[in-house]
């Protein structure tokens, strides 16, 4: 939801090396249906959080819709769940 | 005879304060502490018990001690504080939208292009051939 330049100052700061976009109009929180209206400062429209795990096709194999804005995964859950899902890079086929 | 000054009501409101302060201030950035928030509860607790010791002595011996007033107001103060707390930690930020119609395991995640931290766009079809893991953050308290 933040431009770009606030994106960049956030990453910058704390030494963020991932990719962050920019949904200025919340058009693809929209699209995902995870608008919260007036949820944020001086009613501003925001995002629910939530987090979509890809694989290398672009399919979603693992959706965490929070029921609550506080709780939030912890990097080791997604690990685990990349894990057991076998998400990450595919090993050579054994000769 | 003098009254003594009854330290427990103002230490039991002074605790009770930094318990919600904390939260917010610091508790909140770990998730041991954050998710659910029982150190500050715990605060809450003593706070409250300190509260109830001064008001307690404020009334029952009030020859020797002052706090008559004090004691029964800073811990009704106290008890909405907590209240606000509560309600805040259960309820008010369990308050999200359903978003059922948000993209379910097996869809194909709707592509999309938005401008990265650079101002560069990124278009979610080209990430393709590695895993890619999408954080919609909140971006508020």
């Amino acid at each position: 939801m933040d431009t770009p330049e606030q994106s960049k100052k956030l990453a910058d700061d704390r030494g963020y090396a991932f990719t962050i976009l920019s949904d200025a109009e919340r058009r693809v929180i929209r699209e995902y249906d995870l608008l919260h209206t007036s949820g944020g400062p001086g009613g501003a429209d925001i995002a629910r959080p939530a987090e979509f795990l890809l694989d290398a096709d672009g399919v979603i194999r693992w959706v965490n819709l929070t029921e609550s804005y506080r709780i939030r995964p912890k990097p080791e859950d997604i690990l685990a769940v990349i894990d057991r899902l076998q998400l990450g890079s595919p090993l050579p086929p054994p000769n | 005879m003098k009254r003594s000054w009854n330290w427990h009501i103002y230490a039991g409101f002074g605790v009770v304060v930094f318990a919600f302060v904390s939260y917010f201030l610091f508790f909140s950035q770990f998730p041991l502490t954050r998710d659910v928030p029982w150190l500050n509860l715990l605060l809450f607790a003593l706070g409250l018990g300190l509260l109830g010791i001064g008001s307690r002595r404020g009334w029952s011996q009030r020859e020797h001690y002052r706090g008559r007033i004090a004691g029964p107001t800073l811990t009704a103060l106290s008890a909405l504080v907590l209240g606000f707390f509560l309600f805040y930690s259960f309820s008010f930020s369990a308050q999200l939208p359903e978003s059922r119609g948000a993209p379910k395991v097996g869809e194909a995640a709707p592509d999309f292009t938005l401008p990265d931290q650079q101002g560069k766009p990124v278009k979610l079809s080209e990430l393709r051939g590695q895993p890619v893991l999408l954080v919609f953050y909140r971006g508020y308290w």
